[in-house]
């Protein structure tokens, strides 16, 4: 093949055809965009965990524990010659004296030194090495904004006042929506036994952070330190497993978002196949000419390939281009979600593989309606009406290349190859639901078209199943656009609806006062009563862990590689309850519930929750026994309960009969339920000044904090389908041009037979109107199944669509493809007919 | 011996048209010398313009054989056709089929860009001089009136020489006097070249021009006559 030809020739076709070539492109721009800055973000991510990856643990490793730590692990650590310093952290309220505003937050107390690597941003700078020195505090921005307090304030924790240090605006390794859920306050370590809320039974973590020496060998780590700790019950990472487990979450986070991207680039890509095709319809003449003067099948091929090609370029170099200036907003989009503040810097992989996926997809999609030329038969010059008998079976090959090109693509991003092989057969689904429904639409006009009707209704409903109509490319593009923004409004309304059903409805708790000591539980109760407040359920609560399940010890099973008992069973600290009935979220599903017990009984029977039970491989009549704070406690499983967690209850996975752990320690919780905001603020500053130990979670906040983490994150989302939406509208305006070209010369001629200018503009708003409902709504559909069947099956509960987002998303679209159609079709009416169709045909 | 170009023997083409096969042509034999004209004339259906594509290797017989300057061309694949017609043959179309997106040269280019001649432009630029378009070389076909687009097409059919030129209905869709305009240029560069002609036309006046006339019905030869000796051939 003569290339010098090919792009000689590829270059005089493209010289009338450059807007409508680019316009095909353009398609892609957008898929590529987001393909570069999403991939050009991950690889600034994993750099900056590379990077920092001390500083994100603080240290060089660090050891957790629910206990203090003993004095063997103090020796150990010194006998390496480690350097340690120590934090202890839990929930408890603050009380604002400024304002007297109370709050549940992160209480970490501190030695000075903390963090090793790294450092807590605050504002007055410098503020986080001075604290420990005195009875100071630092407290999280938002906070002190929330309870318009600031440095020079002061804060109660527990018993101890301590003055307001400086606000935190960064703690290393802690996110802003980490903060948000659970905002920090600290304090000088030396100074947390006197806040008196280190009492028993409350959960404290403990944490060691470690730094290694200079001469430190990292085989000391392998070999010494972390023998030594696996036998014990501490949790310890080092700075690589933090590093593997961040990266690890970033990369899955880049996956997901490249994937989104992918999709935008998928549905370019459709729009180009689209447009190649009837672009190569209008080229068959042209092809048939030149196979009469001796060029081949291929010629024909290779010349609009080239077009094909370089357009595909330039879209890929613009759509790269406007990635990496995409990539810099990323950052700010994130921030909430970041361990620490990303800088951004230039990444050549991921532009050139922008550009390399532009490339390969724009050909690979426009390969279908190309290959298609092959066949032209030179007789069609004689002959338009010509067709060739021969059957193509080519384009079956480029389906199935692009079927592998779509799977190996997925396969990268989230490196399993059956989360590909159902991301792909998932993509096909939405095509294929999409494109029936389309050809439905168009099987449905054309057999019960209204002959009856108006001239101007027909000529509108006619074109949607005319030849060369744009019912299917649209249907499938903005449909699917549609669908993902539709199903991301309609799940987030579910999720809040349902927290606001739970919170909000009839007599349902909607706070929750814990960590009461058993002392305290009586006053708090009447307490609570006097507040005029409902004590819905007090629950007391003993912690406790599992030793052994079925005869074998939790070293046995954890050893025995044939157990199918899962590894969280054996580890996790238990919080149970006892009491001598079954609450409504409750339900028996095997065995048989005994309430009452004693230890003087030969068997203690106690139940589990049916989950629980299968992870533990425990059936009815099991034994297991309990380490109660030291006290061995041998019981059976007597019943297995199906529990309903949706529920604002105090639910447990382990539920003991009465009789045995009333004289153990324990701490209690209380539901109760307040009116309105001012009788929960009253309540939570009388309770807390006298309790300073209890904590409360108001329901209401914990709603606001959910409300604004989705937000958030439905605002990523809505950005990732913003690429969507906006690539089917791309799509949509390139399908609505060419098909311009299409319907200008019918335009015309109804223009010289006698139309007027509102016949055109009606026939055209007619049938742009029906093509952008049908699309619309087929998007809107799909996204209320897939909504449904959310609700159905993850959220459980039933939903109910807001009308409000669905009207609004139906009129923008069909407005714009109503819009564009009618700005499209301006010319022609505007314009003596003579001159159009010379200038277009 | 006379020097034979085209050769057509027992030439059949059969479509399938509604469950049933359409015999367009049925076994037509002819064979035409080099240098000479021939016109195939006939009334619409009879089959005269696909004959004239089969002659071209344009399309496959159903039966018989074509063989086109001594090359058969049943035996050959598409592109093996496509070269013949690259190196030996040239079109003129009833509708002219210019290609809309390039200017007048580059349309007379192709055929030799096609064989990678030489000195394209300059051979093309003097076609288009004889064919009195030389000032309006980079027109788009859009930008030509009907008779300018067919002296365009007359200049690229001849810019490959050919050995044979296929003319489908020249003038057919032109006025009485661009039509003689045309049909004057046709036969000037046809002889000066000495290339073979064959012309498809409904117009007695055209065939009348050409040394032999060809006439056909219903896909057969009804007659076969030298314009100079009128002699009806039977087939």
């Amino acid at each position: 093949m003569n290339l010098k030809w090919l792009l000689n020739m590829a270059w005089r076709d493209s010289r009338k055809n450059r807007s409508r070539l680019f316009l095909f492109m353009s398609s892609i721009i957008l898929g590529i965009a987001a393909l570069v800055a999403i991939n050009s973000f991950g690889d600034n991510l994993k750099r900056q965990v590379n990077d920092e990856a001390k500083a994100l643990l603080g240290a060089d490793m660090q050891i957790e524990s629910k206990q203090q730590f003993p004095d063997s692990l103090i020796q150990f650590l010194d006998s390496l010659n480690l350097k340690t310093t120590e934090e202890i952290s839990f929930a408890s309220m603050v009380i604002f004296n400024s304002n007297g505003g109370t709050r549940l937050v992160n209480v970490r107390a501190v030695e000075s030194g903390f963090p090793f690597y790294g450092s807590v941003n605050t504002k007055p700078a410098g503020a986080a090495t001075s604290f420990t020195h005195s009875r100071k505090a630092l407290v999280d921005k938002t906070l002190l904004t929330q309870f318009e307090s600031q440095p020079g304030d002061s804060i109660k924790v527990g018993s101890l006042v301590f003055a307001i240090a400086g606000s935190i605006l960064k703690v290393p390794g802690q996110s802003g929506i980490t903060s948000s859920i659970a905002p920090p306050v600290f304090i000088p370590l030396d100074l947390v036994e006197s806040t008196g809320l280190l009492q028993k039974g409350s959960r404290i973590e403990y944490t060691l952070y470690i730094k290694y020496p200079e001469n430190f060998k990292a085989v000391t780590y392998e070999q010494v330190i972390k023998p030594w700790l696996d036998k014990t019950d501490f949790r310890y990472e080092d700075v690589s497993a933090r590093k593997d487990q961040v990266g690890n979450a970033y990369a899955d986070l880049t996956g997901f978002l490249n994937l989104t991207a992918f999709v935008a680039l998928l549905l370019g890509c459709i729009g180009v196949a689209s447009s190649v095709h009837i672009y190569m319809k209008e080229k068959i003449q042209t092809v048939a000419i030149l196979r009469c003067m001796g060029a081949t099948g291929m010629q024909g091929v290779g010349i609009f390939l080239m077009q094909i090609f370089f357009m595909g370029s330039i879209g890929s170099v613009i759509g790269a281009l406007l990635g990496t200036f995409i990539q810099y907003y990323l950052p700010i989009l994130f921030a909430d979600f970041l361990p620490f503040e990303l800088s951004m810097q230039l990444s050549w992989s991921s532009i050139w593989m922008g550009i390399f996926m532009g490339i390969i997809t724009s050909v690979l999609f426009a390969l279908f309606p190309l290959l298609g030329i092959r066949k032209v038969s030179p007789l069609k010059a004689l002959r338009s009406s010509y067709e060739s008998p021969e059957k193509d079976r080519l384009p079956y090959l480029i389906y199935l290349l692009i079927l592998i090109f779509i799977t190996a693509f997925t396969y990268m991003q989230l490196e399993s190859l059956q989360k590909a092989v159902v991301f792909t057969g998932v993509l096909l689904l939405s095509f294929g639901v999409l494109a029936a429904f389309a050809q439905l639409i168009t099987w449905l006009t054309r057999r019960f078209l209204p002959v009856k009707s108006s001239f101007t209704w027909r000529q509108g409903l006619s074109n949607l199943y005319r030849p060369n109509n744009q019912t299917l490319i649209l249907v499938i593009t903005i449909g699917l656009g549609t669908s993902l923004i539709m199903t991301m409004l309609l799940s987030q309304q579910l999720l809040l609806d349902k927290l606001k059903f739970s919170s909000a409805s009839g007599d349902r708790p909607n706070m929750v006062v814990f960590d009461i000591q058993d002392s305290q539980i009586d006053s708090i109760r009447k307490f609570t009563i006097n507040e005029q407040m409902p004590v819905i359920s007090s629950v007391p609560i003993v912690t406790m862990k599992i030793t052994n399940i079925n005869g074998k010890t939790i070293d046995e099973l954890k050893d025995d590689s044939t157990s199918v008992v899962k590894d969280w069973v054996l580890d996790r600290e238990y919080r149970v309850t006892y009491r001598d009935t079954l609450i409504d979220s409750e339900e028996i599903v095997e065995g048989k519930w005994i309430g009452k017990s004693s230890f003087n009984a030969d068997t203690i029977f106690v139940s589990m929750d049916k989950n629980l039970a299968t992870d533990m491989n425990v059936h009815i009549g099991d034994p297991v026994t309990f380490n109660v704070q030291g006290a061995m406690i041998k019981t059976y499983v007597g019943s297995i309960r199906k529990i309903d967690f949706q529920r604002v209850q105090t639910n447990f996975l382990v539920l003991f009969p009465t009789g045995i752990l009333e004289n153990a320690p324990k701490f209690h919780v209380i539901l109760t339920r307040f009116k309105d905001s001012p009788q929960s603020a009253k309540f939570q500053q009388l309770l807390v000044s006298k309790f300073p130990n209890v904590s409360i979670i108001d329901l209401n906040l914990i709603l606001e904090t959910v409300d604004s983490v989705i937000s958030k994150v439905s605002f990523i989302i809505r950005f990732m389908a913003f690429f969507s939406i906006i690539t089917g509208i791309i799509v949509l305006i390139g399908s609505v041009m060419i098909s311009k070209y299409q319907r200008i010369q019918e335009s015309v001629l109804l223009r010289t037979m006698g139309a007027d200018k509102k016949q055109i503009l009606s026939i055209n708003m007619l049938e742009y109107f029906l093509l952008g409902s049908l699309a619309s709504l087929t998007g809107i559909l799909i996204a209320v199944f897939v909504s449904i069947g959310l609700a159905e099956f993850s959220f459980n509960t039933v939903l109910v669509p807001a009308w409000e987002p669905i009207l609004a998303g139906y009129l923008i679209i069909t407005g714009l493809t109503v819009l564009i159609g009618l700005l499209n079709s301006r010319e022609v009416v505007n314009k003596p007919p003579l001159e159009i169709l010379r200038k277009e045909v | 011996m006379p020097d034979i170009i085209l050769e057509v023997k027992d030439l059949t083409k059969t479509y399938p048209s509604g469950g049933k096969l359409l015999t367009v042509l049925d076994h037509v034999s002819f064979a035409i010398e080099k240098g000479t004209g021939c016109a195939i004339v006939g009334p619409s259906g009879s089959g005269k313009t696909t004959l004239l594509g089969l002659c071209a290797g344009l399309d496959k017989a159903s039966e018989g054989t074509v063989l086109l300057n001594q090359i058969a061309l049943e035996s050959l694949n598409e592109d093996e056709r496509a070269h013949v017609r690259s190196q030996n043959v040239g079109f003129i179309f009833q509708s002219f089929n210019l290609m809309p997106t390039l200017t007048a040269l580059e349309n007379v280019m192709i055929p030799l860009e096609l064989r990678k001649e030489k000195n394209i432009r300059q051979r093309s630029l003097a076609l288009l001089e004889k064919v009195g378009l030389i000032d309006r070389y980079n027109h788009y076909p859009a930008q030509l009136s009907g008779g300018e687009q067919q002296r365009v097409s007359i200049a690229r059919a001849f810019s490959n020489e050919p050995k044979i030129l296929f003319a489908d209905e020249p003038t057919g869709n032109l006025d009485e006097e661009t039509g003689a305009i045309i049909q004057k240029l046709i036969f000037d560069l046809n002889k000066a070249s000495g290339t073979t002609l064959v012309l498809v036309t409904h117009d007695p006046e055209l065939a009348r021009k050409t040394d032999r006339i060809i006439r056909m019905r219903g896909g057969k030869i009804v007659s076969d006559e030298l314009t100079s000796e009128l002699i009806t051939v039977k087939k």
